[in-house]
């Protein structure tokens, strides 16, 4: 029940929005996105630690009995956390959308308020049809925001945003009915699109099933992530993005690809998935490497950050490709983390891109000394993202890493186990240290380019627009931009209270991660338990047939 | 021949409401004149119900001497189906002619004229057209089904020659019968063969005969073409080249008619002539040369009923892998809304074909012939949806009254800002017809995923896949430019015209597209029935493939 109420407050929000005066429509969307928060904290108190692994806060209402579709809702603790990431990120990104947005205001924070139902949606199905209704309806709102509150060239990012995650998720919705076709063959021409009945019959899956199965859903989410050869919608998207948009999908949307993954691929595919992992752990890391690059050469701060996504999802599937416990857990980490300081680091860039129309590194820099604030704001996100120990980044970083290196049998046991016993989270796996090795050049990258660009930023002599001056007085010029001359030269306290949280929870998350790793630990144990099982099982060749024990995770 | 009559009672009522049409149409008093379409409504109205209250299905068809045994649930859903679009389609079809002419009488320019007035003929014309659409669903006999078929597309023609004063409509009308005249010629001809082949035109005989003698070359060659010749009504590649010219030449709300009635009739056909050759029932439901015994006496073996004969399937394969591709590809390069939507029509024909390749099955997920029936139910409302938008707008008329319509991509621009319900229908029926969940198409869509994966025809899945991607580019431009673009500031004024039932229509429409998408459900379950032939028992679980699968498949 809580869940449902999770997702139907937010589209209760935006009927209210709809059919009430445009005046209105962001105390509504900020109130129903608080409620939301709070309904969600008051889950996130209620649910059953002792049982993260199993799916929580059940309800379901039958939809197409003749297909087994049903409206099934709940949650385990990979789950759950994402969705309170959503909830969290909702009413910030109302809030940054104060001044920004001024035009057609109640159509924007409406199709907000749709979009963040559909994400809460993704997270909480327990029916894949309904998995794949949220996934696809995410498509609709983001294009909206993206097409009417876009930079320049915001149309075309709108088209190619939709058009790459479209054709990639009907090839996975093949995928996806293959396995449920698979089950209703297995138990005589029952359909249901169950994701945990299905997860079950999916082990008599053969392995070159697996494989195409594999194939399937990976075209659909791998381009969600986004891995490497497909990533070329999202730096597009993002640059192009409203602020709040950006929020979202570097926040959520592109964890909506990783959670499917590791919901529906390790689920349905396990052999295959361990028989793939070296070549998606590969692109992984082209696509950590790439990215790292193309962000040391660019100018536009805001398409910095989005080409630093490609780069930063690159280690979270590489730690998930990982296949044991300290890769697994990393990379759920990694979404939460990412999505706490990459959305900040966007809601930076809005509030400059606010104040000086430019996000080129070639017209601003030296700010420190003008907004100080920002500027403190500004390196400690940086910060969070480059991995500094003691904040967020880091923990998930290391664990990815941590599980790429040991994920082959010779460092997951034999060595290792002589040199003081085995490690935690030791199991086989097709990668190894030498994975681990060459995704670790893409965080000293990731310091140099997102280094440069504080300095250049921050640092140094002040360099604003030419023809800005104090007074805010060209927004005449800016059109539908709006006006923005109630901004103060350095950060408001709206936008301060924004930032805060976010940055709270970085902090915490690096000093402290404790209680949400023992949150996380059995639901991602249970996951990688699939994998391994149904690996041996359906003898996937392999080093050894060490089967993983419960505490792969990590402590 | 009294029994046959005893299941006929919708195309009755329909027949004898195209006679009264006909008759107060021409009626000398304006108001008298008004209620033509009204009265049209009702009797399709009556029809359907009657197709729900009257149609014999299951053993009472079977055992009734000219009932369908092959599909003998098929008549009542779909009699009832086309009643209700087949009202979605009336409704937007007022004003379509005599609206210059009535215009003038009412303002005493002009007295009436029975020879200068269209209205009778027209709605006697969309009346024929849906018996002949009905009678098709309860076909039994080669004979019936070319005499229903034809009677289903001949009024068409002529509806497309007199939807508009333009020249274009003409030629479209002129084209349209041309072409249409040699897809009869070429099915005719396969009737003919399979006649000769067989020795009956009854379609549980020729099937008796397939069963026991084989199918010997003449009757696959009859076979063949009737399929190449059907391929004419339902658009598919290569018979497609009218399409695009006939849609965009006839007014929108004729195209809309153009999209449902024939492409329903030409359907129909298939299922009930490919049911004669067999077809797997379940596929690996009955061991290859068993006999099994249908009422009325005819025996059929199941070694033609485990699948289509190869150069059927192939050349249905063939068929639709390219009018999914062509269809949508040639979609892409309009820039005439009616012309995309033409196109559009060919592509969704592709999709339904993917069912039709996939046969029958024993649940509703398994079954292809389920998913056709479903998907033209959904084609049928969403696709009626945006021609009622386009029937629903235009630019200020000319000074003798003649409409112009809309038909630009560039004049939807921003239509939702002037006119909301409009531009909402318009966006969510396109989003519908594009698969987006959760709207109805995607749930049309669904079960041609099912049943095709159950037939193991992947590949064709994929096709469909990749297809409905190509379809986003231009369903996106389709229900996005009302909303979110702005009406050029030099662009001639759109106006919403005077026919607030075409509105109507379109509301009922988008209506449907989220009602269905919703209680979609009761829906399957008559679908499922009307699916089921009468060889596979009601309730028969299929048989589980483990073995099969166990063999490495």
């Amino acid at each position: 029940m809580i869940l449902a109420a999770l997702i139907l407050i937010p589209l209760l929000g935006a009927l209210l929005v709809a059919i009430s005066p445009s005046g209105s429509s962001r105390s509504i969307a900020m109130m129903a996105t608080l409620v939301a928060l709070a309904v969600s904290v008051v889950a996130a108190v209620k649910f059953d630690y002792g049982q993260a692994q199993a799916m929580q806060f059940l309800a379901a209402v039958p939809w197409f009995d003749q297909l087994g579709i049903t409206l099934s809702v709940g949650v385990d603790s990979i789950a759950g956390l994402l969705i309170l990431l959503t909830t969290l990120l909702g009413p910030i990104c109302i809030a940054c959308s104060t001044t920004a947005i001024t035009d057609r205001q109640k159509t924007y924070y409406a199709w907000f308020l749709v979009l963040q139902a559909a994400m809460t949606g993704v997270f909480a199905s327990r029916d894949l049809i309904l998995f794949y209704v949220c996934f696809e309806f995410t498509l609709i709102p983001m294009f909206i925001l993206i097409s009417l509150w876009g930079s320049t060239n915001r149309k075309r990012a709108a088209i190619k945003f939709f058009l790459y995650t479209f054709t990639g998720s009907v090839i996975a919705l093949a995928g996806l009915v293959y396995v449920a076709w698979h089950h209703a063959n297995m138990s005589g021409g029952v359909w249901t699109f169950d994701i945990l009945t299905l997860k079950d019959s999916a082990d008599n899956m053969s392995p070159t099933a697996q494989g195409w199965v594999l194939l399937a859903l990976m075209a659909g989410f791998a381009v969600k992530v986004p891995l490497f050869p497909v990533h070329t919608w999202l730096p597009l998207a993002h640059t192009e993005a409203p602020t709040a948009g950006s929020v979202i999908l570097a926040g959520v949307l592109l964890k909506l690809g990783t959670y499917a993954i590791l919901r529906f691929v390790f689920a349905f595919a396990p052999a295959a998935l361990v028989e793939y992992a070296p070549l998606l752990a590969t692109l992984s890391i082209v696509g950590i490497i790439y990215g790292g690059l193309i962000c040391w050469v660019q100018t536009d701060i805001k398409k910095l950050v989005a080409y630093s996504s490609v780069a930063h999802l690159g280690f979270c599937m590489l730690g998930m490709f990982a296949l044991n416990g300290s890769g697994v857990l990393g990379a759920v980490l990694y979404m939460v983390n990412h999505g706490l300081s990459t959305g900040a680091l966007f809601l930076l860039i809005g509030m400059v891109y606010e104040r000086y129309h430019t996000r080129s590194m070639k017209e601003l820099g030296g700010l420190a000394s003008k907004m100080p604030v920002w500027s403190t704001f500004m390196v400690f996100f940086v910060m969070a993202s480059v991995g500094l120990p003691g904040l967020n980044g880091f923990v998930s970083e290391f664990l990815c890493m941590k599980g790429a290196f040991q994920a082959s049998s010779a460092w997951g046991s034999g060595v290792w186990n002589s040199v003081g016993g085995p490690l935690p989270g030791a199991t086989v796996g097709n990668l190894g240290p030498w994975y681990a090795f060459i995704a670790g050049t893409g965080v000293i990258i990731a310091a140099m380019y997102l280094l440069y660009m504080t300095g250049k930023i921050v640092w140094g002599t002040l360099v604003e627009p030419a023809g800005h001056g104090h007074g805010h007085g060209t927004d005449a010029a800016h059109g539908s931009n709006g006006s923005h001359s109630t901004l103060p030269v350095d950060l408001n306290r709206r936008e301060i209270l924004t930032l805060v949280p976010l940055a709270a929870l970085c902090l915490f998350l690096g000093v402290y991660p404790k209680p949400v790793i023992n949150a996380l630990t059995p639901a991602v144990s249970q996951a990688v338990r699939t994998v391994h099982e149904n690996a041996a099982t359906t003898r996937v060749p392999l080093a050894t047939t060490h089967t993983p024990t419960g505490a792969e995770a990590h402590p | 021949m009294m029994e046959r009559l005893s299941y006929m009672y919708p195309e009755i009522a329909l027949f004898v409401t195209t006679c009264l049409v006909m008759v107060v149409g021409l009626s000398r008093n304006a108001v008298t004149r008004g209620l033509t379409p009204v009265m049209a409504a009702i009797g399709v109205i009556i029809a359907g119900f009657l197709a729900y209250t009257t149609t014999p299905t299951g053993a009472e068809a079977g055992n009734s001497a000219a009932g369908q045994v092959l599909l003998p649930n098929l008549a009542m859903y779909m009699k009832v189906v086309i009643a209700g679009v087949g009202l979605l389609l009336l409704l937007i079809q007022a004003g379509t002619v005599d609206r210059v002419e009535e215009a003038l009488i009412a303002a005493n320019k002009r007295t009436y004229d029975p020879l200068r007035a269209n209205r009778a003929e027209y709605y006697a014309f969309f009346l024929f057209s849906l018996t002949g659409l009905m009678l098709c669903a309860s076909a039994d006999s080669l004979i019936w089904l070319f005499l229903a078929l034809e009677l289903t597309s001949l009024p068409t023609y002529i509806m497309v020659t007199i939807s508009t004063a333009r020249n274009k409509s003409r030629e479209a009308g002129v084209k349209y019968f041309f072409l249409g005249a040699l897809g009869a010629a070429v099915f005719l001809y396969g009737f003919a063969l399979i006649y000769g082949g067989t020795g009956a035109t009854n379609l549980n005989h020729i099937a008796h005969a397939f069963s026991t003698d084989g199918i010997n070359s003449i009757a696959m060659a009859g076979i063949l073409l009737s399929v190449l010749g059907l391929g004419f009504k339902i658009a598919a590649v290569p018979m497609h080249f009218y399409t695009a010219d006939v849609y965009e030449g006839a007014a929108p709300q004729v195209s809309g008619f153009l999209a449902f009635v024939p492409k329903t009739a030409g359907f129909i056909s298939l299922l009930l002539l490919l049911a004669t050759v067999g077809w797997g029932y379940e596929r690996s439901g009955a061991a290859p040369g068993l006999a099994r015994v249908l009422e009325g006496g005819i025996t059929r073996a199941s070694e033609f009923g485990t699948s289509l004969p190869d150069s059927v399937r192939l050349l249905l394969w063939v068929m639709a892998a390219l009018t999914m591709t062509i269809g949508n590809v040639l979609a892409l390069l309009q820039t005439s809304v009616k012309r995309t939507l033409a196109y559009s029509s060919i592509a969704h024909s592709g999709y339904m074909l993917v069912g039709v390749i996939a046969g029958p099955g024993a649940t509703f997920a398994h079954s292809g012939i389920a998913a056709v029936l479903f998907y033209l139910l959904a084609y049928g409302v969403m696709s009626t949806g945006t021609f009622a938008v386009l029937a629903s707008i235009e630019r200020s008329p000319t000074p003798d009254g003649e409409a112009r319509e809309v038909d630009q991509f560039d004049d939807i621009r921003g239509l939702t800002s002037t006119h909301p319900v409009l531009g909402w229908t318009l966006t969510i029926c396109s989003l519908s017809l594009l698969g987006l969940p959760p709207l109805l198409g995607f749930f049309g869509k669904l079960p041609l995923f099912t049943s095709a994966i159950h037939a193991n025809e992947y590949v064709l899945v994929i096709v469909l896949g990749i297809n409905s991607a190509i379809a986003a580019f231009y369903y996106l431009k389709l229900a996005f430019l009302p909303f979110l673009e702005k009406k050029d500031d030099f662009a001639e004024p759109i106006v919403a015209g005077p026919f607030a039932s075409r509105t109507l229509g379109a509301l009922v429409s988008a209506a449907g597209v989220v009602v269905l998408a919703i209680v979609g459900s009761q829906v399957m379950d008559s679908v499922e029935n009307a699916a089921r032939d009468s060889v596979s028992a009601p309730a028969q679980a299929p048989v589980p493939k483990a073995a099969e699968h166990a063999s490495g498949v």
